[in-house]
């Protein structure tokens, strides 16, 4: 690449970004590019020190042309996220919002923001965005100030010109002021969360991006196919690897037959480490040929892994816990419910589900110049570069991640496992080596969303109310994995380097705003047999363990409003509504208002469930779910048709409502929570990871069904709620959206087949054969 | 390795390649072509789609030796004259890609499907789509997308302009 990288702008100013000609950045930055996609190919010198993020020109860039780019520390997953910036700061800069880019997630060219997860984009990292673009526009202010000789005060800004206030013929742009130089102002801040300059932030009345929807800047290059992704990363002398899995969970490596695949085409080497093993060839198809051709001779463990699937909660249900989380009681449950005039118990059972992303696990790594830059669609570029570091013991400053797009990466993804295999391979074979997992690998090894089994009681009195209730969760969660860790990854793990002690992993509770007298939550961690090379290894899977506890929670609420004859809104009202004066008001008034919106959009018709029974094939019904989570609220109602001849579960219409704040782009929200919902849709109905008691044995897209377009609702309506209980407040901030809504679905879903036939369906998911077998043993 | 002919986009292309090797390899790795993308390698899942004489294809799984000599279309060889084909613009104004990994698949197996039936019900989109796997689960806007674009080209046809 002849025109200079802006790696090389930050090198040559000490890691500022100065200089920057027009035409040496604009053209990508104007498609939004990641910086490394521009470099790809050109390995630098390096190193590649942190981005220092308490200098305003880590994140502004500013250029004579009037175009901006933004730098920031996140991924975007494909929720519109980068959009969302560039419409935060361009509003806090003052700047027009099509002169803006953004450049995300590469950590030699962005800030440290860890990255993406957790669904704080906007509620967490925008603030320091909105900051530092502010801290940019007072800058440029100054500056017009003594070039036009007008105070500050005097002036207005708009679309990125400064012009006096009383002589609109006294103007100057910004690209004028700054562009081809540095800002070189410091900020402050204890960490880049906290980063700050000394200019204050906009009111809400003032936005004027904010609110809007500009159409995603990543979609044209998605559907004309010239977008480039990690997966298309080619590099010079570039090698293909494939790994070989152990074919039962926890075997050994005895020997490797390297004569078996000496005769494949393009053949390499074999890598093997311990128990990991991989082959490398000159091209892709050479690597998959080779990699399922090669005989290895494996020694089975010498007990079983893990109990068969069908027998996992029995296991769970009578396994010794390894830790416990803290209960958490209000009033006295036991007394309450010794008092009560009913006592209703429930089991809820949800199975280990999987990430398994479309596309699988890869990246590319480039060891070149005794540097390692590694391509990936890792969510958190930041963690991969940190872990390869530690675990290749290579200096920070030699080691950057290129983050490129890549499929959906909701949590802890195998794309972290690629990432660290990429870089040892490469290292081994002294070339840049892409490696990619297989489907088989991807939906067996990817890391799990733990199973929960969870009991519910509930004690009502003689009225219907809830005079106590009991959530105790047994969490299959024991050495849960971080994120990125050099001593958790599989190669890890596979080639011994693992943490002497497992991570606790957890038991989660539910987050609902209920004000119920006497509750207690308790929860434990249970470990299955084999703790390490497991294939039933767990990690954060979106929204991490809210679709399991909200199953069992959401549900089993419905189920007290059965049993006490009571509507399911009217009875979750009245839950919420129970007076209550503490600092949940707040939280309680937007639930109520969420609760309130959805029944009304869905044209919801009081009434206990189940309903009368339709005649004919076709059971109709509709089922009320609520959540809420770090300050967003979503309360999701789905209408169903259950099929009594073949137990088939039709989801037909969704509404949701949702407050999250104030919302920085309606339209890219809407798909968020449209695509969030219909994955936690997917977990209701369709997916379970299976397994015997020596492997995984869901492994493609018939053994691990998803959800797919015959399954699509035909109407789902999303309803944007403010429901600030306070009116005279301008507007709330903007909190996360994304995970909540993956929260409440498999409980709506549960709770309309109830009141479409009358039988509640305890175990997710509600695949058609369970469903047809609760409805013959209930004769429906 | 054997000298294999296709026709790609329009233009004749020459690789050298084993005969078995699926089709997706060869369109990435020699054509250096980025809109089929590998999901699945069994399939199952439509993200590596390419239109072979208007069928929706899966090039995963089909051996480069046996498309020689027939005209492949890539997500990269819809647009014509650098006006975007119907769908894809479609797919912009409905915003339908979340990550859009598996979008190019999305895009080529409604191609075939309105090619077939440009008029489709909602109950023949469900259907012709079933197996054109997302997992960020788009098939909402998908779906509302292939009706925008059936209605344009429709609204295309009537008015007797060329249809693509």
């Amino acid at each position: 690449m002849s025109a200079p990288s802006r790696r090389d702008f930050l090198r040559t100013s000490g890691m500022l970004v100065v200089g920057v000609s027009a035409a040496s950045v604009a053209g990508a930055d104007s498609l939004g590019l990641a910086a490394g996609q521009r470099t790809a190919g050109a390995q630098g010198p390096g190193p590649y020190p942190d981005v220092d993020f308490r200098q305003l020109d880590s994140w502004i860039v500013v250029r004579a042309d009037g175009t901006a780019t933004f730098h920031v520390g996140k991924t975007d997953l494909g929720q519109g996220t980068g959009t969302a910036f560039r419409q935060i700061m361009a509003d806090e800069l003052d700047i027009a919002y099509d002169k803006t880019s953004c450049v995300m997630g590469s950590t030699d060219v962005t800030v440290d923001q860890g990255g993406s997860g957790g669904s704080d984009a906007l509620q967490t990292d925008g603030w320091p965005m909105r900051r530092v673009a502010a801290e940019a526009r007072r800058v440029l202010l100054e500056m017009a100030s003594s070039r036009l000789g007008v105070p500050v005060e005097g002036m207005v800004v708009s679309d990125g010109v400064v012009s006096a206030a009383a002589d609109p013929s006294k103007r100057v742009t910004y690209g004028e002021l700054i562009g081809g130089k540095r800002f070189n102002v410091t900020l402050s801040g204890a960490n880049v969360d906290a980063t700050t300059g000394v200019a204050p932030l906009k009111a809400v009345q003032q936005l004027k991006i904010v609110g809007t929807s500009p159409q995603r800047y990543d979609i044209p290059p998605k559907v004309d196919g010239t977008a480039k992704w990690a997966v298309d990363v080619k590099l010079p002398g570039m090698l293909h690897a494939r790994n070989v899995k152990p074919p039962v969970a926890g075997a050994t490596l005895v020997s490797i037959d390297e004569s078996s695949v000496r005769g494949v085409p393009g053949f390499v080497k074999v890598v093997s480490q311990g128990n990991y093993v991989a082959v490398v060839c000159e091209r892709e198809e050479q690597a998959i040929r080779a990699a399922r051709q090669l005989k290895v001779n494996w020694k089975k463990p010498a007990t079983a892994p893990f109990p068969a699937s069908e027998d996992l909660f029995t296991y769970m249900r009578s396994a010794t816990p390894t830790s416990a989380a803290k209960p958490v009681i209000v009033g006295d449950p036991d007394a309450a419910r010794a008092g009560a005039a009913r006592v209703i118990e429930a089991d809820y059972d949800v199975p280990f589900q999987g990430h398994t992303a479309i596309g699988p696990a890869h990246a590319t790594a480039d060891p070149r110049n005794d540097q390692l830059t590694i391509y990936s669609n890792d969510m958190k570029s930041y963690g991969l570069r940190n872990g390869v570091a530690r675990f290749l013991d290579m200096p920070r400053d030699r080691v950057r991640v290129v983050w490129m797009e890549g499929p959906q990466a909701y949590g802890r993804t195998a794309a972290d496992d690629a990432g660290f295999e990429a870089a040892l391979l490469a290292k081994e074979l002294g070339r840049p080596v892409r490696v990619q997992w297989m489907r088989q690998e991807e939906t067996a090894w990817d890391t799990k969303g733990p199973a929960y089994a969870v009991r519910m009681r509930g004690a009502l009195d003689t009225q219907g109310h809830v005079v106590s209730l009991e959530y105790d969760a047994r969490a299959a969660d024991h050495n849960h994995l971080g994120y990125n860790e050099f001593d958790t990854v599989l190669v890890a793990q596979l080639t011994g380097r693992r943490k002497a002690q497992p991570a606790a992993g957890r038991a989660s509770y539910p987050s609902d705003m209920y004000a119920i007298p006497n509750r207690r939550m308790s929860g434990s961690v249970v470990p299955l047999p084999l703790v390490w090379e497991t294939p039933l290894r767990t990690g954060n899977l979106r929204d991490p363990d809210g679709p399991q506890v909200t199953f069992a929670s959401e549900s089993f609420i419905d189920e007290l409003a059965a049993a006490a004859k009571a509507d399911p809104v009217a009875f979750r009202l009245q839950l919420l509504t129970a007076a209550r004066d503490d600092d949940g008001g707040f939280r309680r008034a937007r639930s109520i208002a969420c609760v309130k919106a959805a029944a009304e959009k869905f044209g919801w018709d009081p009434r206990p469930s189940p309903k009368p029974r339709d005649s004919g094939d076709i059971l109709t019904g509709r089922g009320i779910a609520y959540a809420y989570r770090s300050q967003t609220i979503a309360v999701e109602i789905a209408e169903v048709e259950v099929n009594r001849r073949t137990g088939h579960v039709w989801v037909r219409r969704l509404v949701c409502a949702h407050d999250c704040g104030l919302v920085v782009n309606p339209e890219g929200l809407r798909r968020t929570i449209e695509c969030g919902m219909l994955h936690s849709l997917s977990r209701a109905l369709h997916e379970e990871v299976r397994f015997d008691t020596e492997k995984v044995t869901s492994v493609d897209w018939i053994t691990h069904p998803t959800l797919t377009h015959a399954d699509t609702p035909g109407v789902i309506d999303v309803v944007i709620v403010n429901g600030d209980p306070n009116p005279s407040r301008p507007d709330l901030p903007h909190y996360g959206a994304g995970e909540t809504v993956c929260k409440p679905m498999l409980a709506a879903v549960a709770n309309a087949i109830f009141d479409a036939t009358g039988v509640r369906i305890r175990r997710v998911p509600f695949r058609d054969a369970r469903v047809l077998a609760a409805l013959k043993a209930a004769g429906v | 390795m054997s000298t294999i002919k296709l026709t790609v986009n329009g233009e004749a292309r020459t690789v050298e390649a084993e005969p078995s090797t699926p089709l997706l390899y060869v369109l990435r790795n020699d054509l250096d072509l980025r809109g089929p993308r590998f999901g699945c390698g069994l399939g199952q899942c439509g993200a590596c789609t390419v239109l072979i004489k208007g069928e929706a294809v899966r090039s995963c799984v089909r051996p480069v030796s046996s498309v020689q000599g027939a005209e492949i279309t890539t997500l990269e060889g819809l647009a014509r004259g650098g006006v975007l084909h119907p769908l894809q613009q479609a797919w912009i104004d409905e915003q339908v890609p979340q990550c859009g990994f598996c979008q190019n698949g999305q895009i080529l197996t409604a191609k075939a499907l309105l090619d077939r039936n440009p008029n489709p019900t909602d109950a023949e989109i469900r259907e012709g789509m079933s197996r054109t796997l997302c997992r960020c689960m788009t098939y909402y806007r998908i779906q509302a997308a292939i009706k925008r674009a059936a209605t344009a080209m429709q609204s295309t046809r009537s008015g007797n302009q060329e249809v693509r």
